[in-house]
C-alpha cells in the first residue's frame, strides 16, 4: 500500500501539571484510574497508531470520555500530544512553526464542529467563506466560492440570514459548506451530527455520503453513535479510555468484534441496516448466455445439481433458466434458450438487507434475487443461507 | 498588672515610630513631585489641550446647533425618536435653568473621561484576558481603584499636579475605568470555546481571533462596561469638583457648604439627565449592533 495520508505514531496525551512524568506509569501499563489517583493526571490518549489513506470516511467512535474529542483535535493540532508523532503527507505535523502551522491548517485540513462553532455576528455567507476571507482572498472571489459550496449543501438563499435564524440542521449544513469551503483535502467532523436530531441526522449522514461520492475527501469522522459509524466509515476505529481497541472495516467491527467491549456494542446494533447486499451475494459459477442452446444448458444445469442458471447478457443479468424451463425448450425443440428465459428482481449492492429481507421471504415459488454493482453490472445473486447467518 | 493592660490595650508602634514614617514618606513624595511634577504634568499636556479644545468647542458653538449635533447623534445611535425627542426636551430645559455652560463643561469633561478609560481598559482587559498571570496581577489592583475613597487617592495627585482638570481627568478615570477592564476580560473570557477553535482550526492568526471573533463576540459584555464606566464618571463629577473641576459638580458643591437647596437639586437633576441620556443612547447602540442576536430561540 502507497505512504497513508495521514499517519498517527505511538500518539500519548495526558492532562495535567506535569505530563512527561506520567509517560513512563502509562509505559508500565498503569490504568487510567490508578494514574489519576497516584498523580492527579488524567490520561487522555495511549499509545494511538493510526493509518488512514486517502480518500477514505474514517470513523473514530467512543462513548464519551474515550478521548475521541481529544484525538481528533490532535491532527491538525488544536491540542498538542505529551508525546508522539502525527504525519500528514510525510510531514510531521509536531515540527511545524506557528506559522507553518496556521497555513497547514488554511490549506490542508477544515473542521465541523459539534455544537456548529459558527460565528453568530457574521451572515451565512460570511460563515461560509469564512476560511477563505482569513487566508486574505478578495471579497468576490470567497463570495463566488462561498456562494457555490452553499448552494452544494442545499442553502442557497439562506446567504443573509445569520446562524441564529437557521435550524440546527441548516447551522450544520452551513458549518459543512465552511469546510468544504477552502477546499482542503481533509476533513475533521467532530461529533457533527451528535446535536441533531435523529430524522435531520440521517439526512446529513445521506448528504455526506453523496458529497463524498463528488469530491472524494479524506474525512476522520468522530461519532459516538455505533449505527452512524457503521453507515459512514469505510474504515472505523474504536476507542475506549483513550486505547485503540479495534480497527477495521464495518463488517469486521460487526462480524468479528475484537473483545467484549465491542461485542457488548454491536450486540445491540441492527445488522440489517448496516450491512448491504454486497454482504450476502454469493457468487455464481454457474453462468449462460442466450444464445447458448437447450440442450448444453440443461446438461450444465445437472451437471451440478442446481435449480437454475443465470443468463448473462454482456455484464448485466438477463434473467434465469430454471431446469423445467430447459427441459421445455429441449421438448419444444427450440434452437436457443433465450425465449424460456425468466426476469428476476434484481437490487444493487447497496441496499440494504432491511429492505431485502421482506422481499426475500415473499418470494413465490422461491425465486432468487439478482445483486448488481454500481455500474449496473452483475455480481452475483442473493444467498439465502449468507442472510440466515448475518441476521440470526 | 502589665499582662492586663498588653491585653486591653493593642500594643501599638511608639508614636515617634509612627511620625517617622509619615514624615519621611510625605518628605519622599514631596520631594518627588517637586523633582518631577512639572515634567510629568508635561506628560498630559497634549490631553490638556485637546480637554480646552473640545469644552471650548461645545461653550462657543451656539446652543442650538450643539442640541442639534447631540439629538443627531443620539438618534443614529438608537434609531428612535422618542429617545431623541426626550434629549432635545432635557437640553432645553437645562438651558432654560441657567446650567448651560456647566453641562457643556461636566459633557466635555465626561466625554474626554470614557473616551481615556475606553483607550485604556479595553487593551488591559484584553491582557488579563489572554494570561491568567495578568488577571491575577491586576484584579486586586482593580479592586482597590475601586473601594480606595476618591478623597485618597486625590491628595498624591494634587500634589503632584495641582489643582485643575487633569487631576480632575485623572481620579475621574481611576475611578470609572475598572468596569471597562473587568467586563472586557469577562467578556473575552467567555467567548464560546467551539466557535474559537473553530477560528483557530481555520488558520485564524492571534490578531484575526481577537478581532474577528473574540472582541465581536464579547462585544455585549464590553458594551455595558462602558455603560457602566459612563454612569461612574458622571457620580465622580462632584467630587472631582472639589479640586477645581469646572462644571455642574461646583454647584453641588456649593449648595452643600452654603445649604442652597434648590440650586443644589437642579444641578444633580442635570447630572441625571446627563446620565440617562449616556446609558440610554448607549444601550440602545449596543443592542442594535447585537441585532444578530435575535431570534435565536429557533429549533
Amino acid at each position: 500500500m502507497a505512504e497513508p495520508l495521514v499517519r498517527i505514531e505511538n500518539l500519548y496525551k495526558v492532562f495535567g501539571s506535569n505530563p512527561e512524568s506520567v509517560i513512563p506509569l502509562v509505559e508500565a501499563g498503569q490504568s487510567k484510574d490508578d494514574i489519576l489517583a497516584a498523580t492527579g493526571h488524567t490520561l487522555g490518549l495511549q499509545n494511538i497508531n493510526l493509518e488512514i489513506g486517502k480518500g477514505e470516511i474514517f470513523v473514530v467512535m467512543g462513548l464519551s470520555g474515550s478521548g475521541k474529542s481529544t484525538l481528533i483535535r490532535h491532527f491538525n493540532r488544536l491540542i498538542d500530544p505529551t508525546q508522539g508523532h502525527i504525519f500528514v503527507e510525510g510531514v510531521d505535523v509536531m515540527t511545524l512553526s506557528a506559522k507553518e502551522l496556521q497555513e497547514f491548517r488554511r490549506h490542508k485540513m477544515s473542521m465541523v464542529f459539534q455544537r456548529f462553532g459558527l460565528l453568530p455576528h457574521c451572515s451565512v455567507l460570511e460563515n461560509v467563506g469564512y476560511g477563505l476571507s482569513i487566508q486574505g482572498l478578495g471579497k468576490d472571489k470567497v463570495r463566488e466560492k462561498a456562494l457555490h459550496w452553499l448552494d452544494a449543501v442545499g442553502l442557497s438563499g439562506y446567504e443573509d440570514q445569520y446562524p441564529s435564524q437557521l435550524s440546527g440542521g441548516q447551522q450544520q449544513r452551513v458549518g459543512l459548506a465552511r469546510a468544504l469551503c477552502t477546499d482542503a483535502e481533509i476533513l475533521l467532523m467532530d461529533e457533527a451530527f451528535s446535536a441533531l436530531d435523529p430524522l435531520i441526522r440521517r439526512e446529513m449522514q445521506d448528504q455526506l455520503i453523496s458529497l463524498q461520492h463528488k469530491l472524494h475527501k479524506t474525512i476522520i469522522f468522530i461519532t459516538h453513535d455505533l449505527d452512524e459509524a457503521l453507515r459512514l466509515g469505510d474504515k472505523i476505529a474504536i476507542l475506549r479510555d483513550g486505547k485503540l481497541i479495534q480497527v477495521g472495516n464495518p463488517e469486521d467491527i460487526l462480524l468479528h468484534p475484537a473483545d467484549d467491549y465491542v461485542e457488548a456494542f454491536v450486540h445491540d446494533v441492527n445488522r440489517t441496516k448496516v450491512l448491504t447486499a454486497a454482504h450476502v451475494v454469493s457468487k455464481v459459477q454457474l453462468t449462460l448466455t442466450g444464445r447458448t442452446t437447450a440442450q448444453q444448458a440443461l446438461d450444465t444445469i445437472r451437471e451440478r445439481h442446481a435449480d437454475y442458471a443465470c443468463v448473462l447478457d454482456g455484464k448485466s443479468l438477463k434473467g434465469i433458466l430454471t431446469l423445467q424451463d430447459a427441459e421445455r425448450a429441449l421438448n419444444e425443440g427450440a434452437g436457443n434458450i433465450a425465449a424460456y428465459v425468466r426476469n428476476v428482481n434484481c437490487v444493487p449492492d447497496s441496499a440494504e438487507l432491511e429492505a431485502l429481507l421482506p422481499r426475500l421471504l415473499i418470494q413465490k415459488e422461491n425465486q432468487p434475487i439478482g445483486v448488481t454493482n454500481e455500474d449496473g453490472e452483475f455480481t452475483g445473486m442473493v444467498s439465502c443461507s449468507k442472510m440466515a447467518e448475518f441476521v440470526s | 498588672m502589665a499582662g492586663d493592660s498588653w491585653l486591653t490595650e493593642f500594643p501599638e508602634m511608639s508614636r515617634e515610630g509612627l511620625l517617622g514614617i509619615r514624615k519621611s514618606l510625605d518628605a519622599t513624595y514631596r520631594d518627588f513631585s517637586r523633582e518631577y511634577g512639572d515634567s510629568i504634568e508635561s506628560i498630559f499636556d497634549p490631553l490638556l489641550s485637546f480637554l480646552i479644545w473640545f469644552e471650548k468647542l461645545l461653550l462657543n458653538t451656539p446652543w442650538p446647533l450643539v442640541i442639534i449635533a447631540i439629538t443627531a447623534l443620539a438618534y443614529f445611535a438608537s434609531r428612535s425618536w422618542k429617545l431623541s425627542l426626550g434629549v432635545v426636551v432635557s437640553f432645553l430645559l437645562i438651558g432654560y435653568f441657567g446650567m448651560w455652560e456647566d453641562t457643556m463643561r461636566t459633557l466635555s469633561i465626561i466625554t474626554v473621561c470614557t473616551l481615556l478609560s475606553i483607550a485604556l481598559g479595553i487593551p488591559v482587559g484584553i491582557m488579563m484576558a489572554r494570561s491568567d498571570r495578568v488577571q491575577s496581577g491586576v484584579t486586586p489592583i482593580l479592586d482597590i481603584m475601586q473601594t480606595m475613597p476618591a478623597f485618597v487617592y486625590l491628595i498624591p495627585v494634587v500634589m503632584l499636579l495641582g489643582i485643575g482638570r487633569i487631576p480632575g481627568v485623572i481620579a475621574v478615570v481611576i475611578y470609572a475605568i475598572p468596569p471597562v477592564i473587568r467586563l472586557t476580560n469577562l467578556g473575552i473570557r467567555l467567548v464560546d470555546r467551539e466557535v474559537l477553535e473553530a477560528a483557530t482550526s481555520y488558520g485564524a492568526s492571534p490578531t484575526q481571533r481577537l478581532l474577528g471573533v473574540q472582541l465581536p463576540l464579547a462585544m455585549p459584555t464590553i458594551m455595558a462596561g462602558i455603560n457602566q464606566t459612563i454612569m461612574m464618571s458622571l457620580a465622580m463629577v462632584v467630587i472631582a469638583s472639589m479640586i477645581g473641576v469646572k462644571g455642574l459638580g461646583q454647584p453641588v458643591l456649593k449648595s452643600i457648604t452654603n445649604q442652597y437647596f434648590t440650586l443644589g437639586l437642579f444641578n444633580g437633576l442635570a447630572i441625571v439627565a446627563l446620565a440617562i441620556i449616556f446609558d440610554r443612547v448607549s444601550q440602545a447602540y449596543a443592542k442594535r449592533t447585537q441585532k444578530h442576536m435575535e431570534g435565536s430561540d429557533h429549533g
